[in-house]
């Protein structure tokens, strides 16, 4: 589960890259990719095991001078958890 | 389509770096008269070739064969496409994978690595590719997934192997596969010779089936499972290649830019070479790329239909193989005027399934089922072009 104290990161399946042709964030798999939207790479360009999910959630206000992000934030990764792409320490 | 308008940039690159291949598998996707192109691109040429290809935009890369794993230059050419940003995939029979090497490939920055299984039994594994590779296959999953690996497991299906699904699931499962591709025959190549041993009935297909879905609705999701589609069976054109010329590349052994792995043995198209044109060129360019591409091509039957945006026709190679035009519907879709020639196989199997014992493993199988075993000397008897024999012939 996802909540504040928690530290996710991209799951080892997935490769997190910026491409040039699609002018996009994506995340890469065996044999498929998926274009991430603005919001969704900003998320998880974070998401290192280093950063707390509160951490995530404060560098973004401050980036997008918006909030708050909290929200949005917790509903995208428990999104991104159900399709298997975060890891998180036990 | 006038080649450049429109056209995208390829996102899948296929690199089938040899045609050579430890295995002899009845179901071959490599041309039949692959032993007469045996003149394999260099070291730098493929880094050339790759360099281009992701220039352009191609994010997945696949290192395929023939057995990849028989170059040498597969770790450095593995570590170049990683520094060009791609996302690699080994795509092996795993003759070859020492832990060692499968250590060496991920220093190099492999990132995933698909592995073929022929079967959940010694038995069959061997006997469809007339090797003894069963129990190394079975090392070198966990060897993969040791390495730390994602692992796709593909299994080929087939008459044989059908009535074994539930069991290559388990399998997979216990390997610890991440997917599992349950590829049913797609009939080109050695597998187009081998059809009528391979083909097995539609009730053999839906009992299949039927387990595949069972097996979805029980488990916990971990692996995912890939059943693709019977298109003899489901008589729905398969969008093959996702179109032609439209996100696929396909680069020969010998440096052939194809648009699928069995188009070069269509008759009329001149595909370009990489040795001598650059991706760019071949891709956008290229008679042979433009053919097909898009709908000005299409009869009136794909040209006016309702499923052309989402199948592009089909396949190209399936309507030469049954319909002996390229250009035709595919032959698979109910609106073909060729349909009846599919029926008609899928019948003779039914016919077979009914007359037939199950195959036994007793010497002499071989012949008993009718299987033509992919090799260097079956593929050049069977391509052996007809001028040259008659001269041979005339000459005493």
């Amino acid at each position: 589960m996802i909540d504040a104290a928690s530290r996710p990161a991209v799951a080892s399946m997935y490769r997190l890259q910026f491409e040039q042709a699609q002018d996009a964030w994506v995340l890469l798999y065996p044999e498929g990719m998926v274009k991430l939207n603005t919001p969704a790479a900003e998320i998880l360009r974070r998401c290192d095991g280093s950063h707390s999910v509160a951490e995530i959630v404060g560098e973004l206000e401050q980036a997008f001078a918006r909030s708050p992000l909290r929200d949005d934030v917790h509903a995208f990764l428990l999104q991104a958890d159900e399709r298997g792409w975060l890891w998180q320490e036990a | 389509m006038p080649g450049g308008a429109g056209v995208k940039p390829p996102f899948w690159l296929l690199a089938e770096l040899t045609y050579r291949c430890p295995l002899h598998c009845v179901f071959c996707s490599n041309p039949v008269d692959y032993a007469r192109h045996d003149q394999e691109l260099d070291t730098a040429t493929w880094k050339r070739v790759l360099a281009e290809a992701r220039a352009l935009g191609a994010v997945q890369l696949g290192f395929s064969g023939g057995e990849p794993l028989l170059r040498d230059d597969l770790e450095g050419l593995v570590a170049h496409a990683r520094g060009l940003g791609f996302y690699t995939n080994l795509i092996t029979s795993g003759v070859g994978l020492t832990a060692a090497r499968a250590r060496a490939l991920k220093d190099a920055g492999l990132d995933h690595v698909q592995l073929s299984f022929q079967d959940s039994t010694r038995e069959l594994n061997d006997f469809i590719t007339s090797t003894r590779t069963f129990e190394l296959k079975s090392r070198v999953a966990a060897i993969i997934k040791d390495a730390g690996y994602p692992m796709v497991l593909n299994c080929v299906m087939h008459r044989f192997n059908l009535p074994h699904v539930g069991r290559i699931i388990e399998m997979a499962e216990r390997m610890g596969a991440d997917f599992l591709e349950l590829a049913n025959t797609q009939y080109y190549g050695w597998a187009w010779h081998n059809r009528a041993a391979l083909m097995p009935t539609v009730d053999e297909l839906r009992d299949a089936e039927a387990i595949v879905m069972a097996h979805r609705a029980a488990s916990d999701d971990r692996m995912k499972i890939l059943w693709v589609s019977p298109d003899y069976a489901d008589a729905k054109p398969k969008p093959c290649m996702a179109g032609w010329g439209a996100v696929f590349l396909v680069v020969a052994p010998d440096g052939l830019a194809l648009p699928c792995h069995s188009a070069r043995m269509l008759p009329g198209l001149e595909f370009p070479s990489l040795r001598e044109n650059s991706v760019r060129a071949a891709w956008f360019d290229s008679a042979a790329f433009n053919a097909y591409r898009g709908e000005a091509w299409m009869n009136d039957t794909c040209g006016t239909c309702d499923e052309r945006g989402k199948d592009h026709g089909g396949c190209r190679c399936q309507a030469f193989l049954v319909a002996g035009d390229a250009s035709a519907t595919d032959p698979v879709c109910p609106k073909s005027e060729h349909r009846d020639r599919i029926d008609a196989m899928l019948a003779d199997a039914g016919h077979r399934a009914a007359a037939s014992a199950p195959l036994r493993f007793i010497p002499g199988a071989t012949k008993s089922a009718g299987l033509v075993f992919r090799g260097n000397a079956m593929s050049l008897a069977l391509s052996e072009p007809v001028v040259e024999r008659d001269m041979h012939q005339a000459i005493p």
